[in-house]
């Protein structure tokens, strides 16, 4: 069963890219990653760059409006998503946990409809 | 008995048998199929099927069996009606084998195990508490969504809603109905007994004379005796077990005559019920006897220390002091300093307590024990004004009419009392 994990966090939240920390925050991802693979639990993964080159769209009557940034405006910002397949909630809950994100901001784990498919 | 036999006896046989198989039936049920909801459902429907045949045809030899079988033919038809819209052929396929292999015989030992999964698929983390009380009153503990929602007076509507929500959450995002893994299971079990706990203090604070309520208290001991019973030599269970047979012995003597909260001090302790204080006791020496100390323990031990004293001047309150302290540490909840502060005014004085106490001022501000125990201090250190002032705003925050009317009474004598 496929589960996706949404990252929300703050940026400010987040080692900076300049910081001592950042190294060890890219070293926990990478180990996490691996974790992944070797468990073969990985579908899909991605960092996102920053909301504020988020564009939101909506069409109402045949007309495309766009807006500049995210759909939600909030200190936490969706900054990356993971998509698993587990045998249940509890194993993608520990996945989860993993995510070096979670320690600062949090994730959002929901499972992914599968319309009968298989 | 070829009678017809009278409707209103087969529906209290049928609540008889809802209310001490229940929870062994639907736990068995989602076993076999996998399904909360499909199991609920199925349950359902046997019960109404059984109003009808029991009437016509009297109680079967084992009721509980009868039903078991019937609702698992119910699920079987559900099923089919389902596959008409949507293919669930190899879903079928699987309960007509679950039903060709009837599990009940004999098999004790998976039985309680199924009966284990429940309770933790109930009470899992990822359903809120409040979620998980309804869910374990109505699944565990077999009592109707009428009464569960009369309990937390909230609508039928509601409560209903709140159960079909959850198992819905349960299917749907794949909560597995398993008893957590080792390394999982003290986190879990503190998530059950949680539930359990939460259960249990709705009781308490809403004990006020509401006849018309199922004791909630009562159902909270049920439950975690069958906790106990299928996990046992389990340090906290039996420290949460102890601790609501000491609270409830007290219960009788907690109101008076006109309704009016009765505090410790003033309670008849001839009247506290000897047989639930003897079993608490018991139970908390052999808890702490395994010397896995936790936070239920530590309250009932504090539950046994006044249960084992012969009047209020003469507790422990040093002891109390101490083992307050030690529930903050591993729990750092401001009401347990409440409390330790409670003991320090007996131990060292109301002088010494009402200084700790400033320390709570932020934390506490919409509590109102807090104010209710300020307003005591006060008064024993003979400041009737800041004393009436606490009361007053303690009265305000006070939702059980039983407490106002005993914070009521206590601010109109604490100025007669200070002379």
């Amino acid at each position: 069963m496929k589960y996706i994990a949404l990252i929300y966090s703050d940026p400010a939240a987040a080692p900076a890219f300049d910081s001592p920390e950042f190294g060890a925050f890219m070293a926990s991802y990478h180990a996490a990653n691996e974790r992944y693979s070797k468990d073969a639990v990985l579908v899909l993964g991605e960092a996102l760059k920053s909301a504020s080159t988020a564009t939101t769209l909506r069409v109402r009557g045949g007309r495309t409006e766009t807006m500049d940034g995210p759909f939600v405006e909030s200190k936490e910002q969706l900054g990356g998503f993971y998509v698993f397949d587990c045998e249940n909630l509890d194993e993608a809950l520990k996945y989860a946990a993993m995510i070096p994100a979670a320690q600062h901001g949090a994730v959002e784990v929901r499972p992914i409809e599968d319309y009968g498919r298989s | 008995m070829t009678d017809m036999v009278d409707e209103a006896a087969i529906r209290t046989a049928i609540a008889g048998v809802v209310r001490g198989d229940g929870g062994r039936l639907l736990s068995s049920l989602v076993a076999n199929l996998r399904d909360f909801q499909l199991a609920e459902d199925s349950l359902q429907d046997a019960l109404e099927s059984a109003l009808i045949h029991w009437t016509r045809s009297g109680l079967p030899t084992t009721p509980a069996a009868w039903l078991m079988q019937t609702a698992r033919r119910k699920a079987l038809d559900r099923l089919r009606r389902a596959a008409n819209f949507r293919s669930k052929s190899s879903q079928i396929a699987l309960a007509e084998e679950i039903i060709r292999a009837d599990r009940d015989a004999g098999e004790k030992e998976a039985i309680s195990d199924d009966r284990l999964r429940l309770i933790f698929t109930c009470c899992h983390p990822a359903l809120d508490s409040r979620t998980s009380v309804a869910l374990t009153l109505r699944s565990v503990a077999g009592l109707t969504t009428e009464e569960i929602a009369k309990a937390f007076l909230v609508s039928n509507e509601a409560m209903a809603q709140r159960l079909v929500r959850a198992r819905h959450k349960i299917a749907q995002a794949n909560i597995p109905f398993e008893v957590p893994r080792p390394e999982t299971m003290a986190e879990r079990l503190d998530a059950v007994l949680t539930v359990i706990y939460l259960i249990f203090t709705e009781g308490h604070s809403s004990s006020d004379g509401q006849l018309f309520r199922i004791n909630l208290c009562e159902e909270a001991i049920r439950l975690v005796t069958i906790l106990a019973d299928l996990l046992p030599d389990q340090p906290e269970i039996e420290g949460l077990t102890a601790l609501m047979l000491l609270h409830t012995a007290r219960t009788g003597t907690r109101l008076s005559g006109t309704g009016e909260m009765i505090c410790l001090e003033d309670q008849d302790r001839s009247q506290w019920d000897s047989d639930r204080i003897a079993a608490g006791l018991e139970l908390i020496q052999r808890a702490l006897a395994r010397k896995s100390v936790g936070q239920y323990q530590l309250q009932a031990a504090i539950a046994a220390l006044h249960a084992e004293s012969p009047s209020f001047a003469e507790t422990d309150w040093a002891q109390i002091a101490l083992i307050y302290a030690g529930l903050f540490d591993i729990r750092p909840n401001p009401v347990f300093e409440l409390n330790r502060i409670v003991a320090v005014s007996y131990s060292q004085g109301a002088e010494v307590a009402l200084v700790a106490l400033d320390g709570l001022a932020l934390p506490l501000s919409g509590y109102q024990p807090y104010y209710a125990v300020r307003a005591d201090l006060l008064v024993r250190l003979g400041d009737r004004e800041a004393a009436g002032r606490a009361y007053r705003r303690a009265i305000d925050l006070s939702s059980s009419p039983a407490e106002r009317q005993f914070l009521k009474r206590k601010a109109n004598v604490a100025p007669r009392d200070g002379e």
